[in-house]
């Protein structure tokens, strides 16, 4: 059986990462933020967003270190406040706010809304609800992979509270079993909805469920984005060397309600104020200036760069048409011969 | 006196139930601390305590199947699903634990199990579901759906108490929207009983949960060319009140079923088939089902209305059957 690594022992050094990926992970990190601010606290409040809304606040280094590993072919299944994968894998920021805004020209086309989104065509599999259903999928894409003899790897993501259902088990379990390309990215940001970590499992670490299915896992601080890439990229390697799953899970803390309508008053005002410490963002930007390879004007130019896309989405999506009535026939079954 | 709501009254219901019964208890995701999502139980956790109020990990497998196994201790479980499209996660533990335990063996299983069902509330596809005909074909559970403040209380009240496992099925559109005087005496609405909402001779709606108020202005509408619509409220899909249907039916000569679920497959079937079968001979005209279109509940605003029955959709079946 594998021993699961903690943090300290699979610590390596930072000065491998190139300071055009240290520049590309703070680009993706703060558009995400930024992207999800003007959906929440902008948007939503203007009532231009249609249902729900959860974000990734805080917790934006998981999805974009880790999604940025993705090559060619990869295939990625995100849970609901991955906003950095979509960014990362190119689907637009018009499409985007579209989906949020329930217009036809959102990436699901007004069928669905906020993160339950996804397109082939950028490899990402659309989220469902249901928590967890999303892990024997992402393994069926990669026991494809395996299948075909392709060097690719599913990347997919969890919250813990998903690591409860018996369809999150279920997955990892086949994927063990027959070794599969996938790796097991889970947010744990001690929070489900209300339920904190300890209602949630009893064991200390998400992680340490790995053992039973003899899975390499570590335990990394999410809001390191620079952590969070080097842990990513080794799990990665050893997937797509075919030695079989890994898990990793990322600690962070959702620095918002479960949703726009939650004001969160079950979460301890403490824990908000020593997370707001440990921004992962801020925490990027203060590395980078000390190493000299950012300065004040640059993350203004980098705002300011990621303003006017946001703006632009915006203008786009809100002039952009509702699907008409009858699309909703549409789609059903396949179309055509 | 104050008026409660539709919400208000599915938590009175299941307090009182608490309070007069210590076999009681309710478990489900952030029913606790929070109140649930919608808060049907907030307040609970600090009056019953935790023992009473149990916040579950999110496993919907576990939360029934928990239930059932504490029905057989004589325990009276309240299983709250999030959103009632979770349930597909159970599936296993109520079609087959559940719903064939006492035919197998005699073993009841007393438990209900509850939670926001229904759109209109631009939720999407897998938070707006009308989950009933997934059931429907599955013997040994009891379906019922309120419509009504006093019905919310009166059912679940009557669920807790029944011998047998219970979907009980709340519309979260009417949530806050439908409120009323209610009795302060304990009461029950039994279930397996539909309701008139209103009389007519001359056109039978047989409808149930948030659609009886589309059946109802409907008939508004319909009043003023002079046409006595009935509406009839099913409450309780099974046991089904045949009778009652069958009466709708044998008053009114053209009849007319109306509900918020996927037209095919769906309960309005099994109703038409029944009136067809043994109220034929009552018939002027075709019975018509109005429901919503055969696709998932698509969730930007004009695709979800068109995908509603809307109260059009009903006065347009109405003129049809009328000319018969
Ligand atoms: C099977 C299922 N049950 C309940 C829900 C309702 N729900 C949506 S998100 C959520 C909490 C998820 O917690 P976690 O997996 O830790 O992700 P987080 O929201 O914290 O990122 C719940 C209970 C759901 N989506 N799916
Ligand atoms: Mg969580």
């Amino acid at each position: 059986m594998l021993e699961r690594k903690t943090v300290s022992q699979t610590k390596t050094k930072r000065s491998k990462i190139s300071k055009e990926t240290k520049r590309q992970l703070l680009h993706y990190m703060t558009l995400s933020r930024r992207i999800e601010h003007r959906i929440e606290r902008v948007l939503y409040r203007q009532g231009k967003i249609v249902g729900g809304v959860y974000v990734g606040r805080g917790q934006e280094a998981i999805s974009v270190a880790t999604a940025i590993h993705m090559l060619d072919n990869d295939i990625v299944a995100p849970t609901h406040r991955d906003m950095g994968i979509f960014l990362i894998c190119g689907v637009s920021e018009r499409r985007i706010i579209a989906q949020y805004m329930g217009r036809k020209t959102g990436v699901t086309q007004g069928k669905d809304g906020n993160m339950h989104m996804g397109d082939l065509k950028h490899n990402i599999i659309a989220f469902v609800s249901h928590l967890g259903d999303n892990v024997p999928v992402a393994a069926g894409a990669a026991l494809t992979f395996k299948m075909r003899g392709q060097d690719n790897v599913a990347f997919c993501y969890s919250g813990e509270g998903a690591t409860s259902r018996g369809d999150w088990h279920e997955g990892v379990n086949f994927a063990c079993v027959h070794k599969l390309p996938i790796v097991f990215f889970i947010n744990n940001n001690q929070y489900a909805y209300s339920t904190p970590i300890e209602l949630q499992m009893p064991v200390k670490d998400v992680a340490d469920r790995a053992p039973a299915y003899a899975m390499a896992a570590e335990v990394v601080d999410g809001n390191d984005a620079l952590a969070v890439y080097e842990s990513a990229g080794r799990a990665v390697d050893w997937a797509r060397s075919g030695k079989g799953p890994y898990l990793v899970e990322y600690k962070t803390f959702r620095m918002t309600g479960h949703s726009a309508h939650d004001d969160a008053g079950y979460v301890p005002k403490e824990l908000f104020e020593e997370w707001a410490r440990k921004d992962p963002i801020e925490r990027l930007q203060k590395h980078m200036i000390d190493a000299g390879e950012l300065t004040a004007e640059g993350i203004e130019s980098m705002e300011n760069e990621i303003t006017a896309i946001i703006d632009d989405a915006v203008d786009w999506a809100d002039k952009s048409p509702y699907p008409d009535p009858e699309d909703c026939l549409k789609g059903v079954y396949h179309e055509g011969r | 006196m104050a008026l409660t709501t539709y919400l208000e009254a599915i938590r009175q219901g299941i307090w009182e139930e608490m309070e007069r019964d210590e076999r009681v208890f309710v478990l489900g995701e952030d029913v606790g601390v929070y109140g649930g999502a919608f808060k049907v139980t907030k307040g609970m956790l600090d009056h019953f305590g935790p023992e009473r109020v149990v916040d579950t990990p999110i496993s919907e497998s576990a939360i029934v199947g928990a239930a059932i196994g504490a029905s057989y201790l004589g325990m009276r479980p309240v299983a709250e699903m999030q959103f009632i499209d979770f349930i597909s996660c159970c599936f296993d533990q109520i079609t087959n634990f559940a719903a064939k335990s006492r035919y197998r063996w005699g073993a009841g299983v007393p438990i209900v199990i509850r939670g926001p069902s229904g759109g209109n509330t631009h939720g999407g596809p897998f938070h707006s579901q009308n989950v009933e005909s997934y059931f429907y074909n599955t013997p040994g559970l009891k379906i019922v759906q309120p419509s009504t403040a006093y019905d919310a209380k009166g059912l679940i009240k009557a669920a807790i108490r029944d011998e047998d496992p219970v979907l009980y099925l709340e519309h979260k559109y009417l949530y806050r929207r439908i409120k009323e005087e209610l009795p302060s005496e304990d009461f029950v609405v039994p279930i397996g009983e539909a309701a008139v909402r209103r009389e007519g001779s001359d056109l039978g709606i047989i409808t149930y949960g948030a659609m009886v108020y589309n059946a109802l202005d409907a008939a508004d509408i319909l009043a003023k060319d002079g046409v006595e619509t009935e509406v009839l409220d099913v409450r309780s899909l099974q046991p089904l009140d045949e009778n009652a249907i069958l009466e709708t039916a044998m008053k009114t000569n053209k009849v007319i079923v109306l509900h918020e679920a996927c037209l095919t497959g769906g309960a309005g079937g099994e109703l038409a088939a029944r009136i067809a079968e043994k109220a034929f001979d009552f018939l002027d005209g075709p019975i018509i089902r109005v429901a919503a279109k055969d696709t998932p509940v698509p969730f930007s605003p004009p695709l979800e209305e068109y995908f509603l029955p809307q109260v059009d959709d009903v006065v347009d079946a109405a003129r049809k059957l009328l000319a018969y």
